[in-house]
């Protein structure tokens, strides 16, 4: 083990132990984690194997409106497609979640009733964390208090970047102990880390804080998911796992719009990380576009046709 | 008055920096072009042959190791010194091959400018043979010439000096170092250019000399693992064979052909060796 | 911890057979012997058979080269150096190859499915990296063939003539093209001897050829066996020879060339270490590893087959080697998914077996990937050694198979000294994040390649050979020029 053993989520006495912790992770080679990520992008999912991993996709959706136009309405409609995505065949699996901002938390609340989908709400002043913790701890607060089952909180990553990993960690800490219970996903904005090595640190950090899910990023900056990054967290969860037998869950975000983008994220896991993770447990895509595709490949697998678009609602 | 009894010189071996008998305690007549005598000189045996690989073998990867620059000072220094003793080369060339004195010193001129033409190739060479390579990837990659390691070199058994020079100077300046094995019949100028290195700052077993007989050596030296490449230039009757037994530990060989750039000698002491690094973040 | 807690209650993604179709080879029954620009009637030669190593079935039947048919060759290739390619414009040279360089690529499905079928490795690699690579070296050395003058070896350099080509049977289109594009860029004419154990995808290369329009003649394919290359080495008619396959037969070729002082390379065997330092990027190190001793079934001159780990780091990196090959996907070659696939032959799995026995006797501790293999066909489960020292003849012997010998070290000079410890020297890795240290190793390693935080990466502009009984001379690059001009 690289990382002396330490209990489920460590205390670090000051930032200097924190740092030292992190430093003792491997670095990361771009080249080859791209190398990787290329190879694994060919492999060929048919028949069987393809029914299965869209099914599968679907199931961890959490399918997202994060806009300042959203309404009561719109979250209505979203909630209604996340507990049934395609109404003409009801074996078509339901979304995990569905992901709004705090205030329509009630709103999906009242909507989701009685489903298997669960609530998931952004805070922390997202997307962009600037804002003094007290500011964030009551929208998590809020969320919170709304009903929300998941709380995806952003790091701040002006913090992260001057080097100030304490403030990050403390701020993970307390927003966890403001989620009274519900899940926490800790989104790193991996767009603004730029680096694997940077990815691979907050990873770690995030998972030491109390994350209960890394998520890449906000959906709101120009570079969101990739593979690399994808693999990058994927390893981190896999070898926080072994190291503190906790299993924190990876959630991909932002610009995976394609059957087979999804499709590749599933292989990624099976091949690298474990197949522990193909479960909406530990693996989410934070979409919205991505389900209709998904939708029509799957109708497309069960007629054995391609389908128009609009067969399916445009939500 | 009589006239001065001439000092005369005992030709040894240069193994490792010393200058040694052969290990067997075995000479032999060197005559000049007339058949007069000139001067014992050692007759190397396959001890011998092994004592001088394992001096070069020694020295070979500090001799490579040490800057181009330094490699071109120090070929460049033996240039002067040789410059400096060109009136006593050049005798002795004049008395193994009974020629003029003009004709003896255009010898030895020409082999010291070619001396000074290796030492500024050291310098080169990598910039000339190697270089950077457009790989379709995200890599640096980039070839680097390497010498092969420890070269024998059987020089031309007519006793030029600038053939002399060719098979000891092409391999060391490329960071080979060299076992040389000089013309059986005319070794003398050889020997005493190869003294000067002793002079010249060139590190013990950088240039080791053998003189003797080529049939006695040349199994020896052409079947030793260790030696990485052969310069057959004098090797004559010998070649093919030396060629042959080479080929168990697939040496390199050089046989020169009419009409060769002087590069090709060079490079057939080189190997290139190209390094891929990764380039992200 | 033990590694099924990673396993899904839901379990994993079994992946569907996804294969290639097998027809897309379109092979005929029998071939005969490309030479002067045609191929011969099969029937006029002693036919034999190629066989598919994933099933043991025959493939098709093919001639065996005899010392005549080698003779026709050279003549036909003497007579095309002569009468047409050596003084045509390098210019119109460089047409040539760029159209054999498009054929390729248009028939690039077909020539992966033909070498996978041949030679048992999947159709990921073939049609990932062997495939496009020949098509990328004919691209490469087409630019050089009228550009001579500026490689640095004087301004006109000139062809050797009719230049004798041995290519072996673990990458054989992609040894076909390193070894026909800079000899025909140089201006050299050609008669090839593909490998016994896979002559089809050189055959469909003629096939290639011809409607490029090569001139007849030009490049001759004899196909063959030891025999067939043994007369084709002799042969007085011919002025360079290029052989790549063993160490063994190597030495066997340098001795005759030294018979008749004929130009030569060689490019033969090899026991790369692979050096794993502490502060290595670990996961990327992993598949470094498997990409160094896995990738075409080891069977690579230059796999990485010595892994010299940094003590500290050592039970790490095992751990980790040996769940990641639980993880390749072994069996049939043309399943796109397929990591690894058949050995070539009943030979080379006897050797590799008998070596493998020997690790074990000699004491090394042997871990197997817990892969199925099918029940036909010639095949070795991913195997790595750990406890090997430097004596094991498992950290001596070339095994080309998917073995690799695990040893440790302690400071960078001792990593070194072992890496040079063999009388090979092809190829290196080195893992480090860094870069001074990498450096200072890779300037002391014995090697004609080095990989830094990478494995197994090949490109025509980026010269490749080896040192010492690795062979001599380079293919690839400006200085894979050098073999076929007479400079």
């Amino acid at each position: 083990m690289r990382v002396p053993s330490v209990e489920r989520r460590p205390s670090f006495a000051d930032e200097v132990q924190l740092r030292r912790a992190l430093d003792h992770l491997s670095g990361v080679d771009a080249v080859g984690v791209t190398h990787r990520v290329a190879k694994l992008a060919t492999r060929s999912l048919k028949t069987s194997t393809k029914s299965r991993a869209i099914d599968l996709a679907l199931s961890m959706i959490d399918l997202t409106t994060l806009e300042g136009s959203d309404t009561p309405g719109r979250v209505a409609s979203l909630c209604a497609k996340a507990r049934r995505p395609d109404p003409e065949d009801p074996t078509t699996p339901a979304a995990a979640a569905v992901c709004v901002y705090p205030d329509l938390v009630a709103d999906a609340r009242r909507h989701l009733e009685g489903s298997s989908v669960a609530v998931a709400s952004v805070a922390t002043a997202f997307p962009s964390g600037r804002a003094p913790l007290s500011v964030k701890l009551a929208d998590v607060g809020a969320a919170v208090e709304a009903g929300a089952d998941e709380i995806d909180m952003v790091i701040d990553r002006g913090a992260f970047l001057s080097g100030r990993l304490g403030q990050v960690f403390d701020e993970i800490e307390a927003v966890k102990a403001e989620c009274r219970g519900a899940h926490l996903k800790v989104i790193l904005e991996t767009g603004e880390l730029v680096t694997l090595d940077n990815v691979k640190r907050a990873s770690w950090l995030a998972m030491w804080a109390g994350a209960d899910f890394i998520k890449t990023s906000t959906g709101k900056v120009s570079v969101n998911a990739t593979p690399t990054v994808g693999l990058v967290m994927l390893e981190a969860v896999r070898d926080f796992a072994e190291e503190t037998g906790s299993l924190v869950g990876v959630k991909m975000a932002g610009g995976i719009r394609t059957t087979k983008d999804a499709l590749r994220y599933l292989v990624l896991i099976n091949e690298t990380v474990g197949s522990r993770w193909l479960s909406p447990d530990l693996f989410r895509f934070g979409a919205s576009s991505l389900m209709n595709d998904l939708l029509m490949q799957r109708t497309k697998q069960r007629l054995g046709a391609y389908v128009r678009p609009e067969r399916f609602s445009g939500d | 008055m009589s006239e001065r009894l001439d000092v005369m010189k005992t030709y040894k071996l240069l193994i490792k920096g010393q200058f040694l008998r052969s290990e067997s305690g075995r000479t032999y007549e060197v005559s000049d072009a007339v058949g007069g005598f000139l001067a014992n000189a050692a007759r190397a045996s396959r001890k011998d042959v092994r004592e001088a690989v394992v001096a070069a073998r020694g020295a070979q990867a500090s001799w490579w190791e040490s800057s181009a620059y330094l490699k071109g000072q120090i070929l460049y220094r033996w240039a002067e010194m040789a410059e400096s003793r060109r009136r006593d080369l050049a005798d002795l060339v004049q008395r193994a091959w009974g020629i003029g004195e003009d004709e003896a010193l255009e010898d030895v001129n020409a082999a010291i400018d070619r001396l000074v033409w290796y030492a500024g190739w050291t310098d080169k060479i990598a910039q000339v043979y190697g270089g950077a390579n457009p790989v379709a990837g995200p890599y640096f990659n980039f070839s680097v010439p390497r010498p092969c390691g420890v070269v024998a070199a059987i020089a031309p058994s007519n006793g030029s000096l600038q053939g002399w020079v060719d098979v000891v100077a092409a391999p060391l300046c490329a960071g080979n170092t060299v076992v040389a094995v000089a013309s059986h019949e005319h070794p003398l100028a050889a020997f005493a250019l190869a003294e000067l290195t002793a002079t010249a700052d060139v590190p013990p077993g950088v240039l080791n000399l053998l003189t003797g007989d080529l049939a006695e050596l040349a199994e020896t030296l052409a079947r030793h693992e260790d030696v990485d490449g052969l310069d057959l230039t004098g090797a004559g009757e010998f070649a093919t064979a030396m060629a042959e037994w080479s080929a168990d530990s697939i040496t390199r060989t050089y046989r020169p052909h009419p009409g060769d750039d002087p590069t090709r000698r060079l490079r057939s002491f080189i190997e290139t060796t190209t390094v891929w690094h990764t380039m992200g973040y | 911890m033990s590694d099924s807690f990673l396993v899904s209650p839901l379990g994993s993604l079994e992946y569907a057979p996804a294969p290639e179709s097998a027809a897309l080879a379109r092979l005929s029954d029998s071939y005969g012997l490309f030479i002067d620009g045609r191929f011969s009637d099969p029937e006029s030669h002693e036919l034999v058979e190629t066989l598919n190593p994933a099933t043991g079935e025959p493939l098709a039947r093919y001639a065996r080269g005899s010392t005549s048919d080698v003779d026709a060759a050279v003549r036909s290739a003497r007579h095309a150096y002569e009468s047409v390619w050596r003084d045509l414009p390098g210019s119109e040279r460089a047409k040539y190859l760029f159209r054999i360089a498009r054929l390729i690529q248009e028939r690039a499905r077909e020539l992966a499915v033909v070498e996978t079928l041949d030679n048992g490795k999947p159709i990921r690699e073939t049609r990932d990296v062997d495939v496009p690579l020949a098509a990328a070296h004919f691209f490469y050395y087409a630019g050089w063939a009228d550009k001579l003058g500026y490689a640095g070896y004087g301004a006109a350099p000139r062809p050797l003539g009719v230049a004798g080509q041995i290519i072996p049977w673990n990458f054989p289109l992609l040894m076909a093209a390193w070894k026909l594009a800079p000899a025909l860029a140089a201006g050299n004419t050609c008669v090839l001897k593909p490998a016994e154990t896979t002559p089809l995808s050189a055959l469909v290369l003629a096939e290639i050829l011809q409607q490029a329009d090569l001139p007849p003649g030009v490049v001759n394919i004899v196909t063959g066996d030891g025999t067939t290359g043994a007369a084709l080495v002799a042969h007085p008619g011919i002025d360079k020879v290029a052989f790549t396959g063993s160490t063994e037969v190597g030495r066997r070729i340098q001795r005759t060339a030294a018979q008749t002082g004929r130009h030569l390379t060689l490019e033969l065997g090899g026991k790369g270490a692979n050096i794993v330092f502490e502060d290595a990027p670990l996961d990327e190190v992993i598949e470094g590893i498997i990409d160094g001793i896995f990738f075409n079934q080891g069977h690579v001159c230059c796999a990485g087959s010595r892994l010299l780990v940094e003590e500290s780091v050592a039970d790490e990196v095992l751990r980790r080697l040996r769940r990641r090959m639980d993880q390749l996907r072994v069996g049939d070659p043309l399943d796109k998914n397929t990591d690894v696939g058949a050995v070539n032959s009943a030979t080379q799995l006897d050797k590799i077996t008998e070596l493998v026995e020997a690790g074990e006797r000699e004491g090394a501790l042997r871990y197997s990937a817990s892969c199925a293999l099918p029940d036909r066909g010639y095949w070795f489960a991913p195997t790595v050694f750990s406890n090997v020292s430097q004596t094991h003849r498992i950290a001596r012997e070339e095994i080309f198979g998917p073995v690799l010998s695990m040893l440790t070290f302690r400071t960078p000079d001792e990593a070194v000294a072992k890496a040079n410890n063999t009388p090979y020297g092809l190829a290196c890795g080195v893992w480090s994040e860094k870069g001074s240290r990498t450096l200072w190793v890779a300037e002391r390693l014995k090697a004609g390649v080095i990989w830094a935080n990478t494995y197994n990466q090949f490109d025509p502009t980026s010269p490749f050979g080896g040192v010492r009984e690795s062979g001599f001379g380079r293919e690839g690059g400006r200085q894979g020029l050098e073999a076929y001009l007479d400079v």
